[in-house]
């Protein structure tokens, strides 16, 4: 175990093991997104109040899902950048941003356009929404922060701290509903109860979540190949795949 | 099937204009990452290459 662990911790080693994994990921990621897609939007039945508007539901959970998750995972990644100083934690931290930042603006764009026809607003400053815009100004604190100390591990410290720190607002965002009076219904899944909807609704949609889910997973593993490749560059097991 | 025909499918029951641009902005995000992903490793490959080819020359 604690081999794997520090082998884990060589980039060399860390870029090979991307590379198998990846493929596997990719494809469930195509299979998951192509039968979910379908099956959301043309077999599932159409909701009883909210007619075919809440088909908007099979992007807007898997986006703010995501949001969450990818914020936890570089927020763990930074513990263990900070703690043990393995450079691929930093790594890996910084290629999860971009698609955890376009997951956020995603369920807020979709959850405003479900917004009009069903709340007759687009935006309103309820607690689940207004956390979940703090999250993506958070998104955009930790990717200028590390833009504001240039390429490589300057600074790689700092947007640690700015992660843990900020990873204090996905609770708030899960129980906002909870906590407070909200506009927002609460959450679709949750792992002690059945969803209060038909298995012809929610099916489909744990399918796009996992869809989304394998598609966030083989991005990361892909692009933190390139990032290992561009801080290693000048190792000569980097310049020996340029052949 | 939920609906009867192709053009209902695109109507939406009425919600076109909130589902569709919802799927839209989705669709554009998962292939915007996969081009901009692949983009990035194109252009670090160059870049790995050009450097070595420098330094095939001044050897």
């Amino acid at each position: 175990m604690w081999t794997f662990v520090h082998k884990l911790g060589s980039p060399k080693w860390c870029h090979a093991l991307c590379a198998r994994l990846q493929p596997g990921f990719w494809i469930a990621a195509g299979l998951l997104l192509a039968v979910g897609a379908v099956w959301s939007l043309a077999f599932s039945p159409p909701d009883y109040q909210m007619g075919d508007s809440y088909r908007i539901i099979y992007v807007h959970v898997p986006a703010a899902i995501l949001a969450q998750s990818v914020f936890v995972g570089m927020a763990l990644a930074s513990a263990v950048f900070l703690i043990w100083k393995i450079k691929v934690a930093d790594m890996a931290a910084t290629v999860m941003a971009p698609f955890g930042a376009a997951m956020t603006f995603l369920g807020l764009f979709t959850g405003s356009l479900w917004g009009v026809p069903t709340w007759g607003t687009w935006w309103t400053w309820d607690a689940r929404l207004t956390a979940m815009l703090i999250q993506l100004f958070l998104y955009i604190g930790v990717i200028a922060l590390r833009g504001a100390y240039g390429r490589d591990d300057q600074g790689a410290k700092a947007v640690a701290v700015l992660t843990l720190v900020g990873v204090v607002n996905i609770p708030i965002i899960k129980y906002s509903v909870v906590w407070w009076n909200t506009l927002h219904q609460p959450a679709t899944f949750t792992l002690t109860e059945r969803p209060a909807m038909p298995a012809s609704m929610w099916v489909p949609l744990l399918i796009m979540v996992l869809g989304f889910y394998s598609f966030f997973i083989a991005l990361t593993l892909y692009r933190l190949r390139n990032e290992i490749m561009r801080r290693e560059s000048r190792t000569r097991w980097v310049q020996a795949l340029a052949d | 099937m939920a609906f009867d025909s192709f053009s209902a499918f695109l109507t939406m029951g009425g919600y076109a204009r909130y589902v569709w641009p919802a799927w839209g902005l989705a669709t554009l995000m998962i292939v915007g990452f996969v081009l901009w992903a692949r983009r990035e490793r194109r252009q670090l490959m160059q870049q790995l290459q050009r450097r070595r080819r420098r330094e095939a020359d001044s050897a």
